[in-house]
């Protein structure tokens, strides 16, 4: 199959071993991964402040970028860059009335992938250390970021492949459920409740006992991880994708690795071009 | 009786009252966040109902049907709003009823006080309502000289307390027994001097403060849930019973109702019933339903009005995108799982309606040029929680997101120099607008470096960026872009073009 990686602006600039896991992964399924290079950004930051005008070249930009492609179905390892392809950006075409946007983008929303949802719906995975070679012997939890959660309905699809990684141990995150306080600008806008909501959210991840803290989505972790690191906490955080991505051959960082100062970076794919 | 106007004015109306934030919500979140005892009371509360209603909401099978089904009675009523209070109108009125409009908080105030002062009655009693609280009811009779005792339990400790409401279920939410103790030991004329704060005890010494009012009060105000426009009947909707002593006992009954509260018939009204006490306190169903229609002779009140309040919903109405908040009923279920509400406390949206609701209806109703109120809109981290509880499916987060766009419009529209956030949303709109921008903004990145300290992370951001390090810390950026590795591993030309392929890590 042939699959359009949307790497999503905060992996691409930010987390850019989240989008390597993601090639290592499908790649290692036997599947040709292709990456957009007109790609940049789902506009999610844009619309969801309200920022409507400055929304549409960003949204414009991605549906370009994808449609121009000639792929099988598309994902990225972000729920909330997903659910903004998929339900937003159809809506904000719709509010300027641009049919022709809303049909290209509605196309391009249609096959567009998260991660697990890939994996589990299209691609078949059911056991991660067999499929894969998925391996990562440390203790953990996991927090279902909202978008991916409530919008997507991803149900327990990363969890019960994150339980398939060999040598894994996944430890039950009290109040799962509850938003973590990021929310793009609120934390911004909002900055004293979103800290009260991530006081909590890591309060709860620290009664687990795990050493790491993994998600489907770069800003959730990116968050958490923040509050986490600023409390000079030893759990660090670890995009789900790169726990897949990790073997005995090639492993991720281990958490204490993760949070020390020079983060290592692995599993590349092999490939060499 | 003011003079009857139907159908939709030409331009909107918009609503006053208590519905106006007096200051921005952060800053009054940053002051509740603070209140250690209003967490603790509010995180108590809330888990404690969340539960109740997950567990009685999974007895339903066909749940989501019900929710449709409401959602759907609810748009059609929005739909034929005009049409249908006018039959509502004819039947109410046939059966006794008086009937009067009122455009906003005023006028409903004003025909209120005169039908006290007809009924010659300068002391009443009420029902708990959401209504004459937007109105500002209460505080308005007080200042005309006329008394109006709150008998539901929770809205009579708060007024107690000289305190406001801060959830629209459970007024009093923010207080726990031992304060409620101290209240009535304070302001209850009468009280057992050895009350202790059990709730029995508690209870106990509310009824008897209240049955004497009940038998002699002359003249009960109310709200209504719903109001059935095939009959010309009214429902309230209760869980104690005090309720059903002010609609029976006076002589004068005097109920204020929003428009919105109409449905078209008897028969939609079991989906309500079904819905609404299972989102709201997590009962199967509530204790008391009372159900009335205009006036029986010699039995329950002879004279009965009916205040019908537009107070900004025809404004509300004439918005496409956030029409759908008239559908609310009031049932708290949005509040109740919202993680913004439950630790900064009603009283931090400034409004009769807090929480999540509250952060789309008070701007709705209001305008959203209304200063302070504008801010309510980014009161949520969209974290969608409201959206799944609501038993009427109103879609908060995306109205939430409709009402900030109104907000940077209608400021794009005012202010003459454009906020940090317009200016940082311009560039990463022209930035995010194309891959080759993208690349070239990714390794400037690098630099980020210089921002962080000897551990590689950053811990101290200027401008808007500095709420954000104030507990949370950013990591370095990476040497190399996901874009720029792709493109080396991959020798894709069409990578290459894009991002020029030059690594400077
Ligand atoms: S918005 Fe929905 S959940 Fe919130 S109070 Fe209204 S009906 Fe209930």
């Amino acid at each position: 199959m042939k699959i359009a990686l949307f790497a999503t602006c905060i992996v691409d600039a930010m987390y850019p071993s989240t989008g390597r896991a993601t090639v290592s992964i499908l790649e290692r399924l036997g599947h040709d991964v292709v990456f957009p290079a007109g790609q940049a950004c789902c506009g999610q930051m844009h619309l969801n402040s309200g920022y409507f005008p400055e929304a549409v070249p960003v949204v414009r930009n991605h549906v370009e970028a994808f449609e121009a492609q000639d792929y099988d179905v598309a994902v990225a390892p972000s729920g909330s860059c997903v659910a903004s392809v998929k339900h937003q950006h159809a809506m904000l075409a719709r509010s300027i009335g641009d049919a022709d946007l809303e049909t290209r983008a509605t196309a391009v929303g249609a096959r567009t992938y998260e991660l697990s949802a890939l994996l589990t719906d299209v691609l078949g995975v059911t056991d991660a250390a067999t499929q894969l070679g998925s391996w990562y012997p440390h203790r953990i939890t996991y927090h279902p970021s909202c978008h991916g959660m409530r919008l997507l309905r991803l149900g327990d699809r990363q969890a019960d492949l994150l339980r398939t990684v060999e040598g894994l141990e996944l430890e039950p995150l009290p109040e799962a459920d509850q938003c973590c306080g990021f929310g793009g600008t609120f934390s911004l806008k909002n900055s004293d409740v979103s800290s009260a909501m991530l006081a909590d959210k890591n309060a709860n991840i620290a009664a687990t006992g795990a050493e790491l803290c993994t998600g489907g989505d770069a800003s959730c972790l990116m968050h958490i991880g923040g509050g986490l690191s600023r409390q000079g906490s030893t759990i660090s955080t670890l995009h789900f994708a790169e726990i897949l991505a990790s073997t005995r051959d090639n492993p991720a960082p281990a958490p204490d690795a993760l949070r020390g100062p020079a983060r290592k970076t692995a599993h590349t794919t092999g490939k060499a071009g | 009786m003011s003079p009857t106007y139907l159908g939709m004015p030409g331009l909107p109306v918009y609503g006053d009252g208590n519905l106006h934030a007096s200051e921005a919500f952060p800053a009054a979140a940053r002051r509740e966040l603070g209140n250690a005892q209003l967490r603790a009371n509010l995180g108590h509360a809330t888990h404690t109902i969340r539960d109740k209603r997950l567990r009685v909401v999974a007895e339903l099978p066909d749940w989501e049907d019900l929710r449709e089904a409401g959602s759907a009675i609810k748009a059609s009523v929005m739909a034929r709003l005009p049409e249908l209070l006018e039959e509502f109108e004819k039947n109410f009125t046939a059966r006794g009823g008086i009937i009067h409009w009122a455009r906003d908080a005023d006028e409903a105030n004003g025909i209120v006080r005169d039908l006290i002062r007809d009924a010659g009655a300068d002391e009443v009693v009420k029902v708990k309502s959401m209504a004459t609280q937007e109105i500002g009811l209460n505080e308005y009779l007080e200042e005309q000289g006329i008394s109006a005792l709150e008998t539901d339990l929770a809205e009579l400790i708060v007024q107690l307390d000289h305190d406001k409401p801060s959830h629209i279920l459970v007024p009093a939410i923010h207080k726990n027994r031992a304060q409620i103790r101290e209240i009535f030991l304070r302001e209850m004329p009468d009280v057992d001097p050895d009350l202790t704060d059990t709730p029995a005890r508690l209870a106990e010494a509310a009824r008897l403060h209240l049955r004497r009012k009940f038998l002699s009060a002359k003249v009960a105000i109310s709200g209504a849930n719903f109001a059935l426009a095939d009959t010309g009947t009214l429902a309230v909707v209760e869980s104690e019973g005090n309720g059903r002593m002010c609609l029976t006992l006076p002589d004068t009954l005097i109920t204020v109702m929003g428009v919105e509260k109409l449905l078209p018939s008897w028969t939609d009204l079991e989906v309500f019933m079904q819905l609404l006490p299972r989102s709201s306190t997590g009962e199967r169903m509530n204790p008391y339903t009372s159900l009335w229609t205009g006036v029986t002779e010699g039995d329950g009140p002879q004279n009965v009005h009916l205040v019908l309040l537009d107070n900004g919903r025809s404004a509300a109405l004439a918005d496409e995108m956030g029409r759908s908040a008239l559908h609310c009923i009031r049932c708290s279920a949005c509040m109740n799982v919202c993680p913004v509400y439950e630790r900064t406390g009603g009283h931090a949206y400034g409004s009769t309606y807090p929480g999540p609701i509250g952060a789309i209806l008070s701007p709705l109703l209001t305008g959203i040029t209304s200063e302070e109120n504008a801010s309510l809109p980014y009161a949520s981290s969209l974290c969608g929680a409201c959206y799944d509880a609501c038993p009427v499916k109103i879609n908060i987060p995306e109205i939430l997101v409709h009402l900030r766009s109104e907000d940077v419009e209608s400021r794009r529209g005012t202010t003459k120099v454009p906020g940090q956030m317009d200016v940082a949303m311009k560039a990463a709109s022209w930035v995010m607008g194309s891959g080759r921008r993208m690349a070239l903004a990714e390794k400037a990145l690098p630099l980020g470096k210089l921002a962080a300290g000897p551990d590689r992370k950053i811990k101290k951001l200027p401008g808007m960026a500095a709420g954000w390090t104030q507990s949370r810390d950013i990591p370095a950026p990476p040497a190399q872009s996901f874009r720029d590795w792709w493109a080396k591993e991959h020798h894709d030309p069409g990578s290459e073009e894009h991002t020029e392929l030059e690594e400077k890590a």
